[in-house]
């Protein structure tokens, strides 16, 4: 085989002289030398607590805590341990978040889409709200609901009734409880079942509108499903689940279920106060979708709302999810203000009662701060997730 | 090459400067250095610890501090008072932020052995009780079975609550925030039946109700809140000077040292006397010869603090009862100086 003269090949450069090889090496130490760096202050941080007597370590998680908490959503006393107390903070946090996201979302899209209204009235509401709750500091807001609300409750002997069920007074909002016995296992799953059969139903009449353009009730038939199957499991079982009432015995309601105060001067200071961020963004994306493609739906004769609903949202959510997720985000972290009107969330009773029962600071500070991180990245990964399922598929 | 060298170089000095730093550095000298005593109170406490308008600061809390500055600084003046909520406060003073606590903080096993922190002392013994709204028509503790309960985050308070209502089969929903301020809020509002806190605070908190007699503090107490100056662990010349600066207020007060009289009595014929204002008490500390008489001298002596902060004539009304000196019935006692 004849050699084939190839073009000339450069001489191989030195290691130290290959861009290549340098920036790797150079990228290497920097990431050692920063290694390093925290290394360093993560020993010093433990010597010298050590050297002052303070205890380190992750140990106190399982002693009893001894102090009560106000709302849990597992069982928890004070013979539970510390590690129960984070749980207990955790599941309060995340309730708040996911509540204050449901609706922030729901009143900022509602908001949002009425301050674009034709609807003079409506859209000078829409103002206004947007104008005077985004520019009022949040803890601001907190307090007023907490305690300008609070104070307009009356107390427990004198509560606000609605048919003998539900009372509301300066110590919460109280409902009747379901207690589930033996059987309710029926319902639960017929309630299952419904959703299912919904979730086919649904799919069968897209793909028969797509094909034979006829329209189904679609919405009336899944009421019907999801309300007419637990019902009829309900009654076949022998009506397993009864209800607890709340009565005032002594100073309280007891029994029953409560929302407290805290959770509602919290879940409406937060969804408020987002809602009013969120409607600029929807405004804003709605706005970015031309104006041809409304005239477009208008002229193959489509009404406002499936305009809306079909043609404009689809195309504006593009623009609007990534600072939504923004506003998620700080959603989430805004509710760590929960200490300042004694909502028991995770900053309170982790971050608060707990690190000062134990004095172990650096490790419980750490943890929450691994919280806080964790619930936001997941926030986002969700919608970056979301984001790329709606972002412009170019074909 | 060269700036790999010099990167390397950086990386050791760094690593030498972040070594341990001394544990155990001297309080003293830095306060002395500083002319000025970096004192740790609470937000607003009337008796302890409560600024006026001018943000003059008063109260039996301050007092304490005021007594350490005469003694090693020789002026009573030169504090600067930190505020802090129950939540700050070790943490305030483990990092050095502040040079003693002296913030009606409860000296407790926990807090002594796992803190890093030494208690100096006990200047006012307290216990733990509840107020309750007269109207509610309840004369004991034991019949608060269902209550709602305000009470401050970070406190001995919320575990002796616990352990109360556990004990005697009751249940209760706390509501626990973040200052004193907002417990009494929360209880003025009605959000709570109970306020409950050291007795001292309650009588304290309830003068701020805009009608302080509609309140009653229950007669038990459930606890034991022994109230004191807190200082760093590993600095035993300070804790020793904390220690006993507090000591002679006490002995002071023993032994008819007042600060009208303070000055004359230096060359009382009795020898504890003359030891406590003069001798050489002070020199083993480290500080000057007077530090008791100037101690005596701008801030008074234990009882005379007592009264002027807290006493029958002030608002907060209490008697001395378990703060009395040993010899009257109460339990402050001091080790002799000598």
């Amino acid at each position: 085989m004849a050699e084939k003269e190839g073009p000339l090949t450069p001489s191989k450069p030195a290691p130290w002289n290959n861009p290549a090889v340098r920036s790797i090496a150079f990228q290497a130490l920097a990431i050692l030398a920063v290694g390093y760096f925290f290394y360093v202050i993560f020993q010093n941080t433990l010597t010298n607590m050590e050297k002052r007597g303070i205890s380190t370590g992750f140990g106190f998680l399982t002693e009893p805590s001894g102090f009560g908490i106000l709302m849990s959503l597992v069982d928890y006393s004070e013979a539970s341990s510390y590690g129960r107390t984070f749980v207990v903070g955790l599941l309060n946090t995340l309730l708040i978040s996911v509540l204050g996201i449901f609706f922030a979302t729901l009143i900022g899209f509602t908001v949002g889409v009425a301050r674009l209204s034709s609807n003079w009235l409506l859209a000078k509401i829409a103002t206004v709200y947007i104008e005077t709750l985004r520019n009022i500091p949040l803890l601001l807001q907190m307090f007023f609901w907490y305690f300008a609300v609070l104070a307009a409750l009356p107390s427990p002997n004198k509560s606000i009734e609605w048919g003998g069920n539900f009372f509301l007074n300066n110590r919460g909002l109280y409902f009747p409880r379901p207690i589930f016995e033996d059987g309710s296992g029926f319902v639960g799953a017929a309630v299952v079942i419904a959703i299912a059969a919904i979730v086919l139903m649904a799919k069968w009449a897209h793909r028969r509108q797509e094909t034979t353009g006829q329209q189904f009730h679609t919405v009336y038939v899944s009421i019907g499903i999801l309300i007419g199957l637990p019902v009829l499991a309900y009654f076949a079982a022998g009506m397993p689940i009864s209800l607890e009432y709340a009565a005032l015995k002594g100073f309280n309601f007891q029994g029953g279920m409560r929302i407290i105060p805290e959770l509602m001067a919290l879940l409406w200071a937060i969804s408020f106060y987002t809602a009013a961020f969120i409607a600029e963004i929807v405004r804003a994306g709605i706005l970015a979708v031309s104006h041809g493609q409304t005239e477009a739906a208008n002229a193959l004769g489509l009404r406002p709302a499936p305009t809306l609903r079909l043609v404009v949202v689809p195309q504006a959510l593009r623009v609007i999810i990534p600072p939504l997720t923004s506003q998620f985000l700080n959603l989430a972290k805004n509710s760590s203000l929960a200490t300042a009107i004694g909502y028991p969330d995770l900053v309170a009773v982790f971050m608060g009662t707990t690190l000062n029962q134990t004095g172990q600071a650096v490790e419980i500070v750490a943890m929450t701060m691994a919280v806080y991180l964790a619930i936001s990245l997941t926030i986002s990964a969700f919608m970056n997730w979301y984001n790329k399922r709606k972002a412009l598929v170019e074909r | 090459m060269k700036k790999l060298t010099i990167a390397l170089a950086a990386c050791a000095v760094t690593a030498f400067t972040l070594s341990p730093l001394a544990a155990n550095a001297a309080t003293l000298d830095n306060v002395k250095k500083r002319g000025m005593l970096v004192c740790g109170v609470s937000t607003g406490l009337p008796g302890f610890s409560n600024p006026d308008s001018k943000n003059n600061w008063s109260g039996i809390d301050v007092d304490t501090c005021r007594a350490v500055a005469a003694a090693v600084l020789g002026d009573a003046q030169k504090v600067k008072f930190t505020p802090l909520t129950a939540k700050e406060r070790f943490t305030a003073l483990q990092s050095g932020e502040i040079d003693m606590l002296s913030r009606n903080t409860t000296w407790t096993h926990t807090r002594d052995t796992s803190l890093g922190i030494n208690f100096a002392g006990v200047n006012y013994y307290d216990g733990q009780g509840f107020m309750v709204m007269k109207k509610l028509g309840v004369k004991s503790a034991k019949e608060l079975n269902g209550a709602s309960v305000c009470l401050q985050a970070g406190t001995t308070t919320e575990l002796n609550l616990a352990d109360y209502f556990r004990e005697h089969g009751m249940k209760y929903s706390p509501i626990t925030v973040d200052t004193s301020d907002q417990t009494i809020k929360g209880f003025e509002a009605g959000r709570c039946d109970i306020l409950t806190s050291d007795q001292s605070q309650l009588y304290s908190l309830r003068t701020k109700l805009p009608d302080p007699n509609a309140a009653m503090v229950l007669p038990e107490i459930i606890s034991k809140e022994p109230l004191g100056p807190v200082v760093r662990q590993g600095d035993d010349q300070w804790f020793n000077i904390v220690k006993w600066v507090l000591y002679a207020q006490i002995n002071a007060e023993e032994m008819g040292v007042t600060s009208k009289n303070a000055e004359e009595m230096k060359s009382s014929k009795n020898p504890s006397i003359a030891r406590l204002l003069g001798g050489d008490a002070g020199a083993k500390m480290g500080i000057g010869a007077d530090w008791a008489l100037q101690a005596i001298k701008q801030v008074g002596n234990y009882g005379e603090m007592f009264e002027r902060n807290v006493g029958l004539n002030t608002p907060m009304k209490i008697a001395r009862g378990v703060n009395a000196l040993w010899n009257k019935g109460g339990i402050q006692y001091a080790p002799p100086v000598r």
